[in-house]
């Protein structure tokens, strides 16, 4: 026998009211765990996205969206070309690595998406493009026959909604051109498994946009030369530089305020499950004055009532802790899936990432509310006078 | 040689009700000495419970000296009262009061726990095989009948190896044949332990039965 057995039974008592109470806490420190679990994903997967692109650096006409999204919520319009000299001019830059230009073009299909119609994005990109991105791998299939080659390479899920093979022929619509797919990515994790990719030229052609370019992404040699860099490109005219660095903290600041919000409301919910688990030891112990002051009787000190009161309460929200961390793991898919609905940008990757040290957090936090939750409920039963506790109760 | 298990002398608990006091217990002086059985009896209301309570260390007294087992517990405070009921003062309530949610054997190690004895299982069996509650060691109360939970909280009261048993109307809530069974357990604890007893009582029947009986009236021993 001792304090933990007999908190358990005590609790034991009232199952209902126990599990609703552990509920409470259950579901607080899930809110809580899959929003940190969230915030962590989110950057990292972020983070990912970005450095995946494999430039630090992009250079596009003034006000050219380039974000994918951005295009798709304008009707995948939108898009300012820039001359193709700016590249070549540039491109010689002793500070620069890598770089790689790049067109990018949208075409409306109506047959997409099981008929509801939506954009299917074209990228025109030379050799240099796979040397920015060492990690792009061929699920089948090759490179282009030529500069200028009549064909396609897919991105992993562009090939997949198409229902594409290496082989198979591919029809722009608007401009009625059938290209021949000589390639299929693997899949990236990032935007570009949704892009079909020509050659530069070949997209400068079909798509009569002679000599231009949308963006031409550029890795440097010294990541600590961006700054220079970036000020050098500001007096070319019509052209604007985005560093990916930058394109990450706009987003972030983008999700900012959303994540104060959801972050409030899990404090609130950790704030509710403290008052439901307060409110449900206080009444169980008026319920037990008169026992409390029985064991007083039988010589129980107000130390081991307190202790006893204190357990209970500890072990509530112990309980509520685990159980919420379990919740939270099990939920991660169905909070990913929501989140992926409602964010403006939503990067590829997982989202919700709940690490064992989360989780460890989450328990300890638990038993600490637990300690901090039980002072009151333990103090009030502690102090409880034994003959007044049992004469009360009768 | 006998101990002085209780001295009282002018003892007085006056409770307050509204504008109104009260004197539940008037100017008692009482002497008990060690393996004695006392039944204190006296109508509703003579302050027979709250003697008990004062003499238990459960309440603190309004004036006079209480002497318990030599040490003057007048002035004390509940953290010193309950070092001096713990382990030698065993209590007993008219309506059993076990812990619904522990088993006969568990409401027994409760009290060694507090007490901070062993709980040995088997010592615990020894006390409960001695008021008579040897098979059903492992019930719940609810699955005991009065008189067998009443039994249990004998071997409750016993665990702690107190110096005395208190037994506020311990046969109330009992039939007469129950009672009866009660008692005896009282009168062998009496007789085979030396184990002093004070129960306060409705029931001239057990009242008859004590070694020495006191009548309260109004908080005033009249004989």
């Amino acid at each position: 026998m001792n304090v933990v057995t007999i908190a358990c039974k005590n609790l034991k008592r009232k199952k209902i009211r126990s599990t609703l109470t552990i509920g409470g806490v259950a579901i607080a420190v899930a809110v809580l765990v899959s929003l940190l679990g969230f915030d962590r994903g989110y950057q990292q997967s972020l983070t990912g996205n970005i450095d995946k692109m494999g430039y630090q650096l992009l250079v596009t006409a003034k006000g050219c969206p380039y974000e994918a999204a951005t295009m798709m919520l304008k009707g995948g319009g939108g898009l300012r070309y820039m001359e193709q000299d700016i590249y070549e001019k540039i491109q010689n830059d002793a500070r620069i690595d890598k770089i790689t230009p790049q067109l990018v073009s949208t075409a409306y299909d109506p047959d997409r998406l099981e008929g509801q119609g939506g954009f299917a994005m074209y990228m025109g990109i030379t050799d240099s493009y796979l040397e920015l991105k060492p990690w792009s791998k061929f699920k089948s299939g090759q490179w282009f026959s030529s500069e200028a080659a009549e064909e396609a390479i897919m991105g992993y899920e562009a090939a997949e909604v198409e229902q594409r093979l290496v082989g198979d022929k591919i029809f722009i619509p608007n401009i009625d051109k059938v290209l021949t797919v000589v390639g299929i990515f693997e899949r990236s994790g990032t935007q570009d498994d949704g892009i079909i990719f020509l050659p530069l030229k070949t997209t400068q052609q079909i798509f009569s946009l002679p000599n231009k370019l949308t963006g031409v992404g550029i890795k440097l040699k010294d990541i600590q030369q961006v700054g220079e860099f970036e000020e050098d490109l500001y007096e070319e005219p019509g052209i604007q530089v985005i560093s990916m660095a930058q394109v990450r903290g706009t987003i972030l600041n983008l999700i900012s305020s959303a994540k104060v919000m959801a972050n409030s409301v899990a404090v609130i919910a950790i704030f509710i499950a403290v008052i439901g688990v307060v409110n449900t030891i206080l009444m169980s112990i008026f319920e037990r004055t008169r026992e409390i002051g029985v064991m007083k009787a039988i010589g129980a000190s107000a130390a081991d009532i307190f202790k006893l009161i204190w357990t209970e309460t500890i072990l509530v929200c112990t309980a509520g802790g685990i159980l919420g961390s379990i919740f939270a793991l099990l939920g991660s898919g169905v909070v990913e899936h929501i989140i992926k609905k409602i964010l403006p940008y939503a990067p590829s990757g997982q989202l919700v990432l709940i690490r064992p040290s989360l989780l460890f957090g989450a328990f300890v936090g638990a038993i600490i509310l637990g300690i901090i939750t039980g002072i009151y409920p333990a103090w009030r039963a502690a102090s409880m006078r034994p003959v007044e506790a049992i004469r009360t109760g009768e | 040689m006998s101990e002085l298990v209780v001295k009282a002398s002018k003892l007085t608990k006056v409770y307050k009700l509204f504008a109104e006091e009260i004197a539940a217990v008037n100017n008692v002086d009482l002497e008990i000495v060690s393996g004695e059985f006392v039944s204190i009896m006296g109508p509703s209301g003579s302050g027979k419970t709250t003697l008990l309570d004062m003499i238990g260390c459960l309440d603190a007294i309004t004036s006079g000296q209480l002497e318990i087992l030599g040490k003057d517990v007048s002035a004390m405070a509940e953290s010193r009262l309950v070092k001096v009921r713990r382990g030698k003062i065993g209590f007993i309530f008219q309506d059993f009061s076990l812990i619904p949610t522990l088993t006969a054997l568990e409401n027994v190690q409760l009290a060694s726990y507090f007490a901070g004895k062993s709980q040995k299982t088997q010592k615990m069996t020894v006390f409960l095989e001695k008021v008579g509650l040897g098979p059903r060691v492992n019930h719940l109360p609810k699955q005991l009948s009065g008189g067998e939970k009443q039994r249990v909280a004998i071997a409750r009261a016993l665990a702690t190896e107190p110096k005395f048993l208190l037994a506020d109307e311990p046969t109330g809530h009992l039939d007469t044949e129950n009672s009866q069974e009660i008692l005896n357990v009282f009168k062998q604890l009496n007789q085979e332990d030396n184990l002093t007893i004070i129960v306060t009582t409705h029931n001239q029947k057990l009242g008859s039965q004590t070694k020495r009986t006191i009548y309260l009236q109004d908080g005033k021993i009249v004989s």
